[in-house]
C-alpha cells in the first residue's frame, strides 16, 4: 500500500510535469508563424506593450492583403515579464517548439545579450527594433533601430552648431548600463576630438527607476553656472524619465538656457508626462510622428483604426518595427520561402518607404540606413523637427570613436561574411 | 506545539517507504527524461525535445533553491527574503568560471579581459576574479562565497537575537543592497547585462544537447544530495532542536540549547544549498545578471514553497517546479492575463489549502498513514503568533 | 545716441550675446535699442512690416529669426503681439501665404490676419500649418519681447536681467548699468544691479574700484560670483592685494556655499524623507499595528494615483479650465475613499481569514499585488499616464545662492505633516482610535469589553489603505503614474517601518526623516547608488543592535510579538 502511495504520488508528479508540456502546439497547415517576444509584464511593459500591437497590427494587415506566399501569417506572442532568463528560455520556444520563421522582439541590451546565444544556436531570426549601443552584428539579428552614428553624434554635433546654441559645456547624464555607457564613451570620445576639454564635460549614472532626481538636477544647474552654454545628453532609461522632467521643469531649467537631449523619450514616454513646461527640450530620433508624408500618415491612419483609440500615439520603435516587418514580408517573397537562410540573404538590400519619408535599406551589417532628425518637444507632446539630415545615414556596428573597434568590419556578404573582424573570411 | 515524535514506538526516518518514494523519483527524473530524450524518436508523443531539457534543468534548480528556503523556513522559522541573493552569489562564480573560459573567443578578443572589461577599459583582471579559470576553484567559491556571506549575516543576526518579520525584512534590505550594488558597471560584474554568451563548461560546448543533459543530470544528482541532506537535518537531533525553537524559541533558550548557534549552522548550510542551485542554474539559462538578486525573485521563492507545503522538504520542491511549470505555459498560453491566475493561485492557495500541495496530499482518502509514520512536520499553524 | 550705450546693449541682451551670428546680433541691438530705450516708432519701417510678417512664415530657421528682428525693428505695437503668438504656438500659416493668429480660448477657435489685425473668416483652422519655432529663435523671441530688458515695466524682468549682465561683465556694460542703477527703485534689483556693475567693474576698473568691486561680490552667495572670482584671480600680471583680496572673498563666498549645499541637502533629504513617509505611514498602520504583511501596499498607492489621473481626466473632460487647478484638492479625499474601500474590502475578503499567520497574508497579498498590476494595465493600458501638477505647484523658487525650492515637493512635505498629524489625532483622541489601540494590545480583552474587534479590524485596514491611496496621490505629483509605481516603493517603506521600529508612528516619522536626510547628504559624495546601499548596511547593522527598531515596543506587548 505505501508503495502503491509512493508511485501514486511520483506518477501525479510525472504527469503534472509532462502533462503541461505536452501540450503541443497544433501545427495548422498553411500558416506562417512569427513570434512576438515583449514584455507585457514587469518594468519593461511599459515601453514593449506597444511594439506588441505594432507586430499584431502588421500581421493583421499583411493578412488582409492576402497573406504571405498564400498563406495566413500568424503571431504567436509570448511574455518574457521583464526577465531576461526567461527570454532566452522564451525564445527557444519560440524557435524550437513554435518553429516560427522570424521573431520580433526585445527592447534592453540585455535581453537582446540574453537570447543572442539562443538564436545563434538554433539559427533563428530576430528583428530588434530599439536604438541600441552598437558593438554588435550577429548573423541572426537584424537592427531595425539607431546605432549610436544615427542619432547621438548628429545630436551633439547640432547643439554644438550654430542653431543648437553653440554648446560648450556637456552634462551626459545616464542610466547606469551598457546603452547609456557606450553612448557616453563614444560622445565623450567625439567631444574631446571636437576640443572639448576634459573639465567641461560631467559623466552621471543613476540607477534604473532612480526616482528622486533633485541632487543631480541641483548639480546640472551649478555645472552650468559656470559661464559657458550647456547642454545635457540624457540616455536616462524608462521609468526615470518622468521624475527627471517633473523636477527639471519645477527647477526652472529652460530649453533655451540649458537644453535637455534625449535618446529614449519618444513620443509614447511624453504621453506619460505633462510638457507644458518642457517646451524646447530635445530628442534624436529617425522618426517622429509629426512628419509629414502619405507614408507616415497612412502609418497613424492604420495604427488609430487597429488599436481603436485615435489618441494612441506612434514613435520610432514602432517605425523600426513597420520597417522590419515590410522588409522581412519582402524577403520571405523574394526568397520564395521562410527558411531563416534564404530570408538572410534576401535581406540585403532590401528597401522598403518608411513613415520618416525616406526610404530605409538594409545594408550587409544587418543595420538599416536611416535618417537622424532632431525635434524639439512642444506643448501638445509632439515634437517638431527642427533638423535633420539631407540622406538616410548607413548605420555603423563598429564605432570608429572607439580605440577597440579600430579595423573592425561587418560585412555578412562574399568576401567578409562576418560580423566583428579585421580580415576577410575568404581571399582568393 | 512540538510535533516531533521522540518515543520509542516511532518509525525511522529511512523506511524503505522513504526509500521507494525517492528512488523513484530519481529514476523518472534521472533515467526517464534522458532515456525520453535520447532514444525515442523526436516525432513521438512521449519524446522530451531537446529544448526542453534545460527547461527542466532550470525548474529543478528552482527545486533546490526552494528545499534550502524550506530547510531554514520550515524547519528553523527563519523566513528568509534574501535566499535569491545566496542563489546569485552562486551563480555570479559559476558566471565568472564560464565567462574565463571564453578565452579569445569574445568579441574584442582578449584573452586577459572579460569583453564588458575591455570595454569599461579595465587594465587588469581585478583581484576577485583571480583563479576563477579553475573550475576547482570556482567549485569552492560557489559553496564557499554564499556560505561565508550567510555566517557572517547569521551571525550578526542571531547573535543579537533578530526575529520574526525583522529577519525577513533586513534579508530583503541584504538582497536590495547587493541588487543594487551589482547593478554598478563599476562593481566589476558586467552591470546589468551580467554576464552572458558562455562558451565552455569544463571543455564541453554548452550548446551542444549532450552537455545540456549533463547539466541536467547533474542537477538531478545535486537534487538528490540536497534532499537527503536537508532530510538527514531535519530528522536528526539536530531537527528536532530546530522545530522546537520555531515553536517557542525563549523556551528552547532556557533549557540550554544554543539557539544561535542552530540557527546558524542551518542558515549557512541552506545558503550553501541555495549557491549550488545558482550555479547549476546559470549554465543551463545562459545568464546570470543582478535581476536575479531582486526582493520580488526572493519573495517568490516563498511562494513556492508556501504552494508546495511548508515544513515537509518535499513539498518546497514540487511546489518550485509547479509553480514554474504554471509561469512557463500561461506566459505563452494567456501572455496578456497570465498574471491574474498565478495571483489567484497564492491566494487560493492560502485561503483553501493552507497547507501546501502536499498537505492535500496527505488529506485525500487514499491508505491512512498508520501512527508512527515519518515527521509529520507541517508547520503548526498556531504557532506565529499574532503581532 | 550715445555710442557707448550702443555697444553696451551686446551684454544686456544675453540671451543674443550666447549666439555666434555677429551681424545678426548687431541689427537686432539696434532694433531694441530703438524699441525700448528710445519707444519712437519709425515709420519708415513700418513698410516692412507685412514683408516681415511673411517671412515668420519662411521655410528656414534663419528667414524667420530676420523677420523677429525686423519686427522688433519695426517698432510697431501689433510686433509684440505677433511675437507672443510665436512663441506661444498661435501663429499658423495659410496655404496663401497669409499668417494669422490662431486664438483657441473657449468654444471655436478664433482667427486674426496677423499683418492687419482683422478677423478672418475665409480660413478653416484645420487647413493651416503652424509655424514652428526652435531654440535660438525662442531666445530671440524672449529678448525681442523685452522680458530682458533692465528697463522693463516687469519687475522680474528687470531682476532677470541685472542678474544676467553678471555672466557678461564687460566695461562697455558699466554706463548701461550705472544708469539703470540710477533710475531703480527696487532693493533687490539694486542689489543684483551693484553686483553686475561690480562685476564689470573687477574687469575694468582702478585699482581702488577693483578692491571695492571684490569687496561687494564678496557679500554675493551666487555660484556665478565664485566663478568670476575664480576667474579673475588667475588673469595674468594681478596686483598681489587684489590676488589676495580676491582670495579672502572667495573663502568667504566658499563657506556660505558650502552652508547653503548643506541647507539644500537637508531640504532634499527632508522631502525624500516625506515621500518614504508618505509611502510608509499606512503601511506603518497595516503592518505595525495590525501585524499584517501586506504586499499590496505599493498597489494601493498605484491606486491613489491612478485616481488622481481619473480625476484630472474628468475635470479635463467635464469643467471648465479654470478649474482644473482644484483637481488635486478633489483626488485626495477620492483616492482616501476609493483605496480605504479596496482595503475594507481586501481585509473582509481575504486578510481576516490569515489572521496569526504573518508570513502567509505575505503570500496572499503578493496574489493580491500581481491581480491588481494586471487589472490596472488591462484597463489603463501599459504606458505612464500623465498627471500634471496643478499651476500652485508647478515651478519653484530660489532661497539663497541657487538653493532652489520646488513647490511640488514643498507641498508634498506638509502635506506628508499633515496626514501624520491627522492619524496622531484619530489613534489618540477618537472612540475609534480608542478601539485601534485596545485591539492592538490584547485582542480578547478588547473583544471582552464589548469592542467589535472584526468592524475595529476592517476600519483599520481601511484606514491604512485609504492613507496609501493618498500617498500615490502624492507621489502622482513627483514621479510616474504606471502599473509598476507600487514595487518602487514597498520595499523601502518596509525599511522605514522596520526601522522606526514596528508599532510605532514616531518611530516610522523619525526613521524616514533620517533615511531620507542621510540619503541626501551622502549622495554628493558617493553618488545616487552608493549612498542607497550605504543606508541598506546602515539599517542591516543598526537591526542588530536594536532588534526591535528606533523605538521598539517594551514589555509583555514586545515580547507577544516573537
Amino acid at each position: 500500500m505505501k508503495i502503491l502511495q509512493g508511485t501514486c504520488r511520483a506518477a501525479l508528479f510525472a504527469v503534472a510535469l509532462f502533462g503541461a508540456t505536452g501540450i503541443a502546439s497544433a501545427q495548422t497547415q498553411g500558416t506562417i508563424k512569427i513570434g512576438v517576444l515583449h514584455s507585457l509584464s514587469g518594468t519593461m511593459a511599459i515601453s514593449e506593450t506597444t511594439l506588441k500591437d505594432t507586430i499584431l497590427m502588421m500581421v493583421d494587415d499583411i493578412n488582409k492583403k492576402g497573406g504571405l506566399l498564400g498563406k495566413k501569417v500568424e503571431a504567436v506572442v509570448v511574455d518574457p515579464a521583464s526577465n531576461w532568463p526567461l527570454f532566452a528560455e522564451k525564445a527557444r520556444d519560440l524557435i524550437a517548439k513554435e518553429k516560427v520563421a522570424a521573431v520580433f522582439g526585445c527592447w534592453t541590451s540585455v535581453s537582446r545579450k540574453s537570447v543572442l546565444p539562443v538564436f545563434e544556436e538554433l539559427n533563428g531570426l530576430l528583428f530588434y527594433p530599439v536604438q541600441y549601443e552598437g558593438e554588435e552584428s550577429s548573423r541572426n539579428v537584424f537592427y531595425t533601430g539607431a546605432a549610436p552614428n544615427q542619432q547621438a553624434i548628429p545630436a551633439v554635433e547640432y547643439l554644438m552648431g550654430e542653431e543648437g546654441g553653440g554648446a560648450k559645456r556637456w552634462v551626459l547624464e545616464g542610466t547606469d548600463y551598457v546603452y547609456p555607457r557606450t553612448t557616453n564613451k563614444i560622445l565623450e570620445a567625439f567631444l574631446k576630438s571636437k576640443g572639448v576639454a576634459a573639465d567641461d564635460i560631467k559623466i552621471n549614472y543613476t540607477p534604473f527607476g532612480y526616482s528622486d532626481w533633485q541632487t543631480e538636477v541641483a548639480a546640472i544647474k551649478q555645472f552650468a553656472a559656470a559661464g559657458k552654454k550647456t547642454a545635457v545628453v540624457s540616455t536616462i532609461n524608462g521609468d526615470a524619465n518622468v521624475p527627471f522632467y517633473k523636477e527639471l521643469s519645477n527647477a526652472g531649467i529652460k530649453a533655451s538656457e540649458i537644453p535637455v537631449v534625449a535618446f529614449s523619450v519618444g513620443e509614447e514616454e511624453l504621453a506619460g508626462i505633462d510638457t507644458k513646461n518642457l517646451v524646447g527640450h530635445l530628442a534624436a530620433w529617425n522618426y517622429f510622428e509629426s512628419v509629414k508624408n502619405p507614408t507616415n500618415d497612412g502609418f497613424i491612419k492604420q495604427w488609430h483604426d487597429f488599436i481603436k483609440n485615435p489618441k494612441r500615439v506612434t514613435n520610432d520603435p514602432m517605425e523600426a518595427h513597420y520597417i522590419g516587418f515590410k522588409m522581412w514580408a519582402q524577403a520571405v517573397r523574394q526568397a520564395g520561402t521562410t527558411d531563416v537562410d534564404a530570408v538572410r540573404q534576401a535581406m540585403y538590400g532590401q528597401k522598403v518607404p518608411a513613415p520618416s519619408g525616406f526610404t530605409a535599406i538594409m545594408n550587409t551589417n544587418h543595420h538599416l540606413s536611416k535618417p537622424v532628425m532632431i525635434g524639439e518637444i512642444r506643448p501638445d507632446g509632439q515634437f517638431d523637427v527642427v533638423w535633420q539630415t539631407k540622406q538616410a545615414i548607413k548605420a555603423d556596428a563598429w564605432s570608429p570613436y572607439l580605440p577597440e573597434d579600430k579595423g573592425k568590419i561587418a560585412d555578412w556578404t562574399y568576401p567578409w561574411v562576418c560580423g566583428n573582424c579585421v580580415a576577410a573570411k575568404y581571399t582568393d | 506545539m512540538v510535533t516531533a515524535r521522540l518515543n520509542a514506538g516511532e518509525r525511522s526516518p529511512w523506511n524503505a517507504r522513504f526509500w521507494t518514494g525517492f528512488v523513484l523519483s530519481g529514476l523518472v527524473l534521472g533515467l526517464l527524461v534522458p532515456l525520453l530524450n535520447r532514444w525515442v524518436a523526436p516525432d513521438s508523443p512521449f519524446a522530451v525535445p531537446d529544448y526542453l531539457v534545460p527547461l527542466l534543468g532550470k525548474y529543478l534548480c528552482y527545486a533546490i533553491l526552494a528545499l534550502s528556503l524550506d530547510l531554514v523556513w520550515g524547519y528553523a522559522g527563519i523566513l528568509s527574503l534574501g535566499h535569491g541573493a545566496f542563489f546569485a552569489l552562486g551563480g555570479y562564480c559559476m558566471g565568472m568560471y564560464l565567462m574565463r573560459q571564453i578565452g579569445t573567443r569574445g568579441v574584442y578578443g582578449n584573452a586577459a579581459l572579460p569583453d564588458f572589461m575591455v570595454f569599461l577599459q579595465y587594465k587588469e583582471l581585478p583581484w576577485f576574479w583571480w583563479g576563477f579559470d579553475h573550475f576547482a576553484y570556482a567549485a569552492a567559491m560557489i559553496m564557499l562565497v554564499p556560505g561565508v556571506f550567510a555566517f557572517v549575516f547569521g551571525w550578526l543576526a542571531f547573535r543579537s537575537r533578530v526575529t520574526g518579520v525583522y529577519l525577513s525584512i533586513i534579508t530583503q534590505a541584504m538582497t536590495y543592497a547587493l541588487w543594487l550594488a551589482f547593478f554598478r558597471n563599476d562593481m566589476g560584474f558586467g552591470g546589468n547585462n551580467g554576464l552572458t554568451d558562455y562558451k565552455d563548461i569544463l571543455g564541453w560546448d554548452v550548446h551542444l544537447p549532450e552537455t545540456r543533459l549533463g547539466l541536467y543530470l547533474a542537477t538531478v544528482i545535486g537534487l538528490g544530495i540536497a534532499y537527503l541532506l536537508c532530510r538527514f537535518i531535519t530528522v536528526s537531533k539536530l531537527g528536532r532542536v530546530l522545530l522546537a525553537l520555531r515553536d517557542a524559541e525563549s523556551r528552547v533558550r532556557f533549557l540550554g540549547y544554543s539557539t544561535t548557534h542552530a540557527k546558524l549552522f542551518v542558515f549557512t548550510v541552506s545558503a550553501v544549498l541555495a549557491g549550488i542551485a545558482g550555479a547549476l542554474y546559470v549554465p543551463q539559462v545562459g545568464i546570470i545578471n543582478p535581476s536575479e538578486f531582486s526582493p520580488g525573485n526572493s519573495i517568490e521563492v516563498a511562494i513556492w514553497v508556501s504552494v508546495g507545503g511548508r515544513g515537509t522538504l518535499v513539498g518546497a520542491a514540487i511546489g518550485a517546479v509547479l509553480v514554474n511549470l504554471a509561469k512557463t505555459w500561461l506566459t505563452t498560453a494567456a501572455p496578456e492575463i497570465w498574471l491574474f491566475f498565478l495571483g489567484g493561485l497564492f491566494v487560493l492557495t492560502t485561503l483553501v489549502f493552507p497547507r501546501g500541495i502536499v498537505g492535500v496530499f496527505r488529506q485525500l482518502p487514499w491508505p491512512r498513514r498508520r501512527p508512527g509514520a515519518p515527521l509529520p512536520i507541517e508547520a503548526p499553524i498556531a504557532a506565529e503568533k499574532r503581532i | 545716441m550715445p555710442v557707448v550705450e550702443f555697444r553696451g546693449a551686446e551684454e544686456w541682451v544675453p540671451a543674443f550675446a550666447g549666439t555666434t551670428v555677429k551681424s545678426i546680433v548687431h541689427l537686432f541691438r539696434l532694433g531694441l535699442l530703438a524699441l525700448f530705450l528710445f519707444a519712437a516708432p519709425l515709420s519708415a519701417w513700418a513698410d516692412g512690416l507685412s514683408e516681415a510678417i511673411a517671412g515668420l512664415g519662411g521655410d528656414s530657421f534663419a528667414a524667420k529669426e530676420k523677420a523677429v528682428i525686423a519686427l522688433a525693428k519695426s517698432g510697431e505695437p501689433r510686433a509684440a503681439l505677433i511675437l507672443q503668438a510665436l512663441a506661444g504656438d498661435r501663429l499658423r500659416k495659410a496655404p496663401d501665404g497669409r499668417v494669422v493668429i490662431i486664438d483657441t480660448g473657449r468654444g471655436s477657435a478664433k482667427l486674426t490676419d496677423a499683418a492687419t489685425g482683422q478677423p478672418v473668416a475665409d480660413l478653416a483652422p484645420e487647413g493651416l500649418d503652424r509655424i514652428i519655432v526652435n531654440n535660438r529663435l525662442r531666445g530671440a523671441i524672449e529678448a525681442a519681447l523685452g522680458t530682458l530688458t533692465l528697463f522693463s515695466p516687469d519687475r522680474e524682468a528687470r531682476l532677470g536681467a541685472a542678474q544676467d549682465a553678471l555672466r557678461h561683465h564687460s566695461a562697455d556694460t558699466v554706463a548701461l548699468l550705472e544708469k539703470s542703477l540710477a533710475a531703480e527703485q527696487d532693493s533687490e534689483i539694486r542689489a543684483a544691479m551693484q553686483r553686475s556693475l561690480a562685476a564689470s567693474q573687477l574687469f575694468a576698473g582702478s585699482k581702488e574700484e577693483r578692491l571695492a568691486a571684490i569687496r561687494t561680490l564678496g557679500s554675493a552667495t551666487d555660484p556665478q560670483v565664485k566663478n568670476l572670482l575664480d576667474e579673475f584671480r588667475y588673469t595674468a600680471n594681478i596686483d598681489p592685494d587684489l590676488y589676495k583680496a580676491a582670495g579672502d572673498a572667495l573663502a568667504a563666498i566658499d563657506s556660505r556655499l558650502r552652508w547653503i549645499g548643506i541647507g539644500a541637502n537637508l531640504f532634499q533629504g527632508i522631502s525624500l524623507g516625506s515621500v518614504l513617509l508618505l509611502a510608509a505611514i499606512g503601511l506603518a498602520i497595516t503592518f505595525g499595528v495590525m501585524g499584517v504583511i501586506n504586499m499590496a501596499h505599493g498597489e494601493m498607492i498605484m491606486t491613489g494615483a491612478y485616481v488622481a489621473f481619473v480625476v484630472q481626466q474628468l475635470f479635463r473632460a467635464f469643467l471648465p479650465p479654470d478649474l482644473l487647478d482644484a483637481y488635486l484638492l478633489v483626488a485626495v479625499p477620492v483616492a482616501f475613499l476609493f483605496a480605504g474601500l479596496l482595503g475594507v474590502l481586501l481585509e473582509r475578503c481575504l486578510i481576516r481569514f490569515l489572521y496569526g499567520r504573518p508570513l502567509e497574508t505575505l503570500l496572499a497579498t503578493w496574489g493580491v499585488s500581481l491581480i491588481l498590476q494586471q487589472a490596472v494595465r488591462s484597463m489603463f493600458g501599459s504606458p505612464n499616464k500623465e498627471v500634471a501638477n496643478p499651476s500652485w505647484m508647478t515651478g519653484g523658487f530660489d532661497v539663497v545662492g541657487g538653493f532652489m525650492v520646488t513647490w511640488n515637493r514643498l507641498y508634498i512635505i506638509v502635506f506628508c505633516f499633515v496626514v501624520l498629524g491627522a492619524l496622531a489625532l484619530i489613534l489618540n483622541r477618537t472612540r475609534f482610535g480608542l478601539h485601534m489601540r485596545a485591539v492592538t494590545q490584547n485582542r480578547d480583552m478588547a473583544a471582552a469589553m464589548g469592542i467589535p474587534t472584526a468592524r475595529v479590524d476592517a476600519l483599520t485596514f481601511g484606514l491604512g489603505s485609504g492613507i496609501a491611496g493618498m500617498a500615490g496621490v502624492a507621489l502622482s505629483q513627483i514621479g510616474n503614474v504606471s502599473p509598476n509605481l507600487g514595487t518602487l516603493y514597498i520595499v523601502d517603506s518596509f525599511m522605514v517601518v522596520v526601522f522606526g521600529g514596528v508599532g510605532n508612528l514616531m518611530g516610522t516619522l523619525v526613521g524616514a526623516l533620517s533615511l531620507g536626510i542621510v540619503n541626501k547628504l551622502l549622495e554628493p559624495y558617493a553618488g545616487a547608488i552608493l549612498g542607497k546601499i550605504a543606508v541598506l548596511v546602515a539599517i542591516i547593522l543598526f537591526i542588530q543592535r536594536r532588534p526591535r527598531g528606533l523605538f521598539a515596543l517594551k514589555g509583555r506587548a514586545a515580547d507577544a510579538e516573537a
